[in-house]
């Protein structure tokens, strides 16, 4: 029996914890497209599953040749979204994490921390152009042309999302910090 | 030796994976190889090993096995540079504990 969820996850942890507790109760994970998740029926636990943001895409050559050894040793890549990847291994087989020393988390958490940085940066450009655009405009009694309001709105719409991108961000970079200061003390 | 100015220490997942290369063996036996020979301790992700392997052929402390050209999985192995490595490794290691035995125990330095 299939399953279909529609949901919006932002924390990739959270949603991986979600895709786990679904598992707990008998419901495997397959697929993935744009905030919209596939379940079908499976024995109580079968898997756990993790989420992995990528360095390149999955069609690229050195996604491609990872994910060969990720399936060699037992992990099966289930679905992705951009550079993320959704993968599971049967929990019959022992605990499943990808990062188990400080400096591989580290390296993980600094492309996600790059990954929101990057859409915070744009979202921000976006958002201050079109509002000092639109405030100029206002200013000048709207010399340019009727358009301020739609430069206004934008603009609030892009900083919001650059403060969600900000928001994000936060706990990952938080995390970074963290096991930096661990890093000092323990491997 | 090109790299004797490495003085530091190694990460316990490096010199495991290093010991478990003095035999050639492919991914999964390597990490099978290193739960054991830590008594279920030292526990590899599969991300953390495969970092580290690229790491370390990078490095040419171990070299892919010329081997079956049908064998899908690929197979790795100790160079010398890395036995040196690891021969350095352990003379740290064996000061290091000589050094704290001598202390906690209260002998004579």
């Amino acid at each position: 029996m299939k399953y279909i969820v529609h949901k919006a996850y932002w924390d990739y942890e959270k949603e991986e914890q979600w895709l786990n507790e679904m598992s707990a109760k008998g419901m495997a994970f397959t697929d993935y497209s744009w905030c919209r998740y596939v379940f079908t029926d499976a024995p109580n636990s079968q898997y756990i599953y993790r989420i992995e943001l990528l360095e390149n895409l999955p069609t690229h050559p050195e996604s491609i040749a990872y994910l060969r050894f990720l399936e060699e040793n037992g992990v099966e890549y289930v679905a992705s979204y951009m550079r993320w990847v959704y993968l599971r291994k049967p929990a019959s087989e022992g605990p499943f994490d990808l990062y188990t020393d400080i400096d591989s988390k580290i390296k993980h958490y600094k492309r996600i921390n790059y990954f929101w940085t990057f859409f915070m940066i744009m979202e921000f450009v976006a958002a201050f152009g079109n509002i000092a655009i639109g405030i100029t405009n206002l200013f000048i009694g709207e010399r340019l042309g009727n358009f301020s309001y739609g430069n206004l709105i934008i603009g609030s719409i892009t900083l919001a999302f650059g403060l969600l991108f900000l928001a994000l961000d936060i706990p990952i970079r938080r995390k970074i910090k963290k096991l930096r200061q661990e890093k000092a003390i323990h491997e | 030796m090109p790299e004797s100015s490495e003085r530091g220490a190694l990460t316990e997942a490096v010199l495991y994976i290093l010991l478990a290369l003095y035999t050639p063996m492919h991914g999964y036996r390597i990490m099978q190889t290193v739960r054991e020979l830590s008594y279920g301790r030292v526990d590899l992700g599969a991300g953390t090993l495969y970092g580290a392997i690229n790491t370390l052929l990078e490095k040419k402390w171990i070299q892919p096995v010329a081997g079956e050209l049908d064998s899908r999985k690929k197979e790795y192995e100790i160079t010398n540079l890395g036995k040196s490595m690891v021969e350095i490794e352990l003379a740290r290691l064996k000061e290091l504990l000589q050094t704290g035995k001598n202390i906690v125990e209260g002998n004579k330095l």
